[in-house]
């Protein structure tokens, strides 16, 4: 790649009480580029991004985005350095329709100041209907939405306000096999345009296909980064179960993943 | 990703209930409160022939009124997921400080008198919300506890005020201006007016909404739908305005019209509403109730809306306590007494969800006019206060229930 880090998280630590939630990770991300986040559950990976999207702030170490040091107290802020965020829990509000979430708190607004409904409506149209064609019933409260539905909505607002960063929690998490499919292929859609992904798992086989490089933490801390070409599902297996490099495995420990 | 619709949804064939939904865009819930509503009055029409006349429900309007336009500032309380038990004492002491501002410490008979009397009140109900507020939001107080205590300390202060007298009588102007005594209405003349500005509205705004949604090529009501629920709508304001006409002034054969205190609640209702639907505030305090930490991460200010909402309802709660004090021609220390019930029930009764994130203005209204009508019931078949209490409290309870039902229901 050409071009320099998109997105550099540099020496990041995030203490609650006195754990140590994310413990001096540095990662960056390329425009581009997909860099899968692995570990198990608890392993700080979804902390480290809630940071980046602005719902925690960071106790030490510094985010740049585009080479510039980037302050990132809330998550208007992230959105204004075009990060967009996709929850692990969709972030809906479960009583609103489609279009009323996808613009939550970037509402269109009339001449007269009062929210623009019509506009909002067929802007919300045009990009569900991008992702899911059979989406007719986008102003029913969420709730009822099906869980693609829901999913689809909660991508939708990521897309919609043309991100460069987007940071995906567990995107397949509560979708079938086709759903995943359909996610998996706009990711790579996405990438060709040229957006930075930062893809969340803690299922090394949801990831391990669509992402340039792996990033594995466990316990808080960074285990290290790979290629994706350059290591095996064993080795990245490896790397979160046990916390050691391919590098550093003896036979005994390959031995006991299985 | 395609979408999986349960294919029994397009070939169950639907119950009339639910295309009567379809059909008129109105819920099953409304429809059950407009049921209830119908048949209260029905049951004490039976008991007390008089409950069903043009006088009483001239009375019924006005008492709707001060429980309505609180209840509209209680929805979005509610949807924001808190609660307000101090509306009741907000009203007392507003009520208070008008009769004392005009009759111990303003100038008798002056022109200023009532205007400002009327800007200090609201200004005091809007503070008094909005200290509730920073509590709630700001301090992380449940609001159940600040309320629960602004009922107690504001309530305490009426007394304080007067050491419990009660303070009359109020500027004729201040009378004149809100209403509720014998001049309470604003005449057969312009209730007309107002009726039939209503309709050319109504029939305006269908008519735009319509269009709109055609032009985008988004999914329209049924025409038959929609000009049933137009008609139903032009008929209800006509037959509003006529029986409110019905009621002569007494000693004379002039209607009295619309109560201006009636007045006050439509135009309450009407920006209520339009902050509701067509404001960002309105949009978030939805959110909020809705996720609260979605409205978060969508960048929203939670904590300021939430001081807002407390403001909006502590100055409907003093518009409430200037129409009480209007009506008494008096400020009494004990005004608006478990009008917070009265309040609460009207917004649940009205579909507002105690979980928060669900509740309209216009359900609320239904709400209110249904607690009032129980209690003008009772009280003109003859019901000691203290049992009709007894009846309030249950209905309160079966509307949370019912509601409980509702939200399960729908869950599953």
């Amino acid at each position: 790649m050409t071009q320099g880090p998109l997105v550099e998280m540099r020496n990041i630590t995030k203490r609650f009480g006195g754990v140590h939630a994310v413990d001096n990770v540095s990662v960056d991300l390329y425009p581009g580029e997909v860099v899968g986040l692995l570990g198990h559950n608890g392993a700080g990976k979804s902390t480290l991004i809630k940071m980046l999207s602005g719902a925690y702030p960071i106790d030490s170490g510094e985010i740049r985005i585009n080479g510039q040091v980037a302050h990132i107290a809330s998550p208007r802020d992230s959105r204004g350095y075009g990060i967009e965020t996709i929850y692990q829990n969709l972030a809906l509000a479960d009583n609103l329709g489609a279009p009323e979430n996808l613009f939550l708190g970037r509402e269109i607004m009339t001449h007269w100041g009062t929210v623009d409904d019509v506009s909002m409506e067929l802007e919300a149209r045009k990009v569900l209907h991008r992702l899911n064609p059979n989406f007719e019933n986008i102003k029913d409260a969420v709730r009822t939405m099906s869980g693609g539905q829901r999913q689809s909505v909660a991508i939708a607002r990521a897309i919609l306000f043309n991100a460069k960063i987007l940071i995906m929690d567990e995107p397949t998490a509560a979708l079938g096999p086709q759903e995943t499919a359909m996610v998996a292929s706009l990711i790579r859609q996405l990438k060709k345009e040229g957006i930075g992904i930062f893809l969340i798992s803690h299922d090394l086989h949801d990831v391990f296909d669509l992402s340039d490089r792996v990033a594995v933490m466990k316990n808080g801390k960074l285990v290290g980064v790979r290629r994706t070409a350059n290591v095996t599902k064993d080795q990245v297996l490896g790397m979160i179960i046990l916390g050691k490099l391919p590098e550093e495995e003896t036979a005994s420990d390959v031995a006991s993943l299985h | 990703m395609t979408v999986s619709i349960p294919e029994n949804i397009a070939s169950t064939p639907l119950s009339f209930f639910q295309r009567l939904t379809l059909a008129t865009g109105v819920d099953t819930r409304m429809m059950s409160m407009v049921a209830a509503l119908v048949l209260i009055w029905g049951c004490f029409w039976v008991i007390e022939p008089n409950f069903l006349t043009a006088r009483n429900f001239w009375n019924l309007a006005v008492q709707s009124s001060v429980v309505a336009i609180m209840a509209t500032g209680m929805v979005l309380v509610i949807v924001i997921r808190h609660i307000d038990l101090s509306v009741g004492s907000i009203l007392g002491l507003v009520s208070m400080m008008a009769a004392v501002l005009q009759v111990q410490i303003f100038t008798a008979g002056a022109a200023w008198s009532t205007p400002v009397t009327i800007i200090c009140c609201l200004f005091l109900g809007t503070l008094l919300g909005a200290w509730q507020g920073l509590w709630v939001a700001y301090l992380g107080v449940p609001s159940f506890v600040v309320t629960l205590g602004g009922l107690l300390v504001f309530r305490g202060l009426a007394w304080q005020a007067t050491k419990g007298q009660t303070i009359a009588p109020m500027e004729d102007s201040f009378q004149k201006l809100i209403g509720g005594g014998i001049d309470g209405g604003i005449g057969a003349g312009p209730s007309w007016v107002v009726g039939v500005l209503a309709m050319v509205l109504v029939v305006v705004f269908t008519i735009i909404a319509r269009k709109r949604r055609r032009r985008f090529g988004f999914p329209i009501k049924p025409m038959a739908g929609e000009i049933f629920m137009l008609v139903l709508r032009l008929t209800m304001i006509a037959g509003f305005v006529y029986l409110m006409n019905s009621y002569p002034r007494p000693g004379s054969d002039v209607g009295q019209g619309i109560p201006k205190p009636a007045i006050i609640l439509i135009t309450v209702v009407i920006i209520m509403e339009f902050i509701a639907r067509m404001t960002r505030f309105g949009r978030y305090v939805f959110a909020i109730g809705g996720n609260p930490e979605a409205a978060l991460l969508a960048g929203i200010n939670t904590r300021r809306v939430t001081v807002y909402v407390f403001s909006l309802m502590g100055f409907l709660a003093g518009l409430a306590g200037l129409i009480t004090t209007a009506r008494l021609n008096a400020g009494a220390n004990s005004a608006g007494e478990l009008a917070e019930l009265s309040v609460i029930a009207a917004a649940v009764i009205g579909g507002t969800s105690l979980a928060g994130g669900i509740g309209t203005i216009t359900g609320a209204i239904i709400g209110a006019i249904l607690m009032e009508s129980l209690r003008n019931g009772m009280l003109l078949i003859g019901l000691p206060s203290p049992l009709q209490n007894v009846i309030i409290g249950f209905v309160l309870m079966f509307a949370v229930w019912a509601d409980v039902v509702y939200q399960r229901r729908r869950a599953a």
